[in-house]
């Protein structure tokens, strides 16, 4: 075996893990909170925007949200992509000890599914205003390009792919409040203090 | 070489029809190929949108077209949006109404030829109630007895009061409404 592959570059995070020495963090970064809790206000502004706006009747407002909703859906993709590379070069501190092993399991497939439709449903809504036949123009001043053609079957479809999308997501943040707020008052761990933003880390 | 009377024969026959060709008039609209398209941005966001029924006459020899006359009626409430929704709020009164203004009419005024195949097209417009003078530069195609005039021009959607009241306001929706065209027309059967 080569023993230069051992020095080759590889995330830092990773050398840290392999080190018998290292410091494993225990809060997440500044950064890490910030995108965090921009991104859960952002999500939740547009979800209810969109759960609001799409059975009003046809008016200048409702053309008005439909835009709005589409731009902070794509800034929300744009803080999406940086928190993934950010999540993937700065590692996490470690869940408590404490937590049982179908726990640990449970919130590894719960964060992993959120980052998942944090991803896909910015994305199912782009491709729904292709197909529907309404570009996405972002903030009015950009437009993107259509992935797909104008086309009735297709836009119906991922509508309803969108609306799913964005359910299951809503399903899946109770949980991951409920289980917050489940390690703070019962568990009395700093799972939920250590993502807290102005609580001093130790 | 020498020319057989066969070759001749061919050369004369299409001399005849290039000077039938010159010739033709073009009587008959042909109303199911012809189609009038529209676009324009809501919320700086491109979209487009057709008429599904138009009737009309035209009078139209490539040759005289000082001459020429053409009337086009659009169905209004054949409009199609890109969604029901839309193809809806276009029927209401802030709209085009189409219950009181059922049909838009343009009437040419002057067709005067630019080279090229291209004419310089006037006429009036009129929608729900307002007449205003429109200028398009149109290209004319044709083929043996088919022709093809198909151009573009732009209106402003406030001239015919087209989206008043909440819609007046061209931040959402704007003035413009680019028109496009494509009339498909028949000759007139040869009389000898």
């Amino acid at each position: 075996m080569n023993i230069d592959m051992y020095s080759a570059p590889i995330a830092p995070h990773y050398l840290e893990w392999c080190s018998p020495m290292r410091q494993q963090p225990t809060s997440y970064t500044r950064t890490a909170i910030s995108l965090h809790w921009l991104i859960a206000v952002a999500l939740w502004a547009t979800f209810s925007l969109g759960l609001y706006m799409h059975d009003l009747p046809l008016s200048p407002e409702k053309l008005k949200l439909y835009s709005w909703h589409k731009w902070v859906g794509v800034t929300i993709f744009l803080w999406v992509v940086f928190r993934l590379i950010w999540r993937l070069t700065h590692h996490p501190p470690e869940l408590p000890i404490t937590m049982a092993p179908w726990a640990r399991k449970a919130a590894n497939l719960v964060h992993g599914t959120l980052y998942f439709l944090m991803v896909a449903i910015p994305i199912s809504g782009w491709l729904m205003s292709s197909a529907d036949g309404f570009q996405v123009v972002y903030f009015g001043v950009l437009p993107l390009p259509d992935l797909l053609s104008k086309n009735k079957e297709w836009g119906d479809a991922l509508t309803t792919l969108h609306k799913g999308l964005n359910l299951t997501l809503a399903i899946l943040v109770l949980g991951h409040v409920a289980a917050a707020l489940k390690h703070y008052f019962v568990d009395r761990d700093d799972i939920l203090s250590r993502m807290l933003p102005l609580v001093r880390k130790p | 070489m020498r020319m057989t009377s066969n070759t001749l024969s061919v050369f004369a026959g299409l001399m005849l029809m290039s000077l039938s060709a010159q010739a033709t008039e073009f009587t008959t609209l042909d109303a199911g190929q012809s189609s009038i398209g529209f676009a324009f941005k809501q919320m700086n966001v491109p979209a487009e949108g057709k008429f599904k029924q138009l009737t009309g006459s035209i009078d139209f020899d490539p040759d005289k077209p000082a001459q020429a006359k053409a009337e086009i009626n659009i169905a209004l409430a054949s409009v199609d949006a890109g969604s029901d929704e839309a193809n809806g709020a276009l029927a209401d009164t802030l709209w085009f109404d189409t219950k009181t203004y059922p049909t838009a009419r343009f009437v040419t005024t002057s067709l005067a030829p630019v080279g090229n195949h291209q004419f310089n097209v006037t006429g009036a417009m009129t929608i729900k109630g307002q007449t205003h003078r429109i200028e398009s530069i149109a290209t004319f195609h044709q083929e043996d007895r088919i022709g093809v005039l198909e151009g573009k021009f732009t209106l402003q959607r406030a001239d015919f009061a087209i989206g008043t009241g909440m819609w007046a306001d061209f931040g959402t929706v704007a003035n413009e409404v680019q028109i496009k065209f494509r009339l498909v027309v028949h000759a007139a059967t040869r009389q000898k």
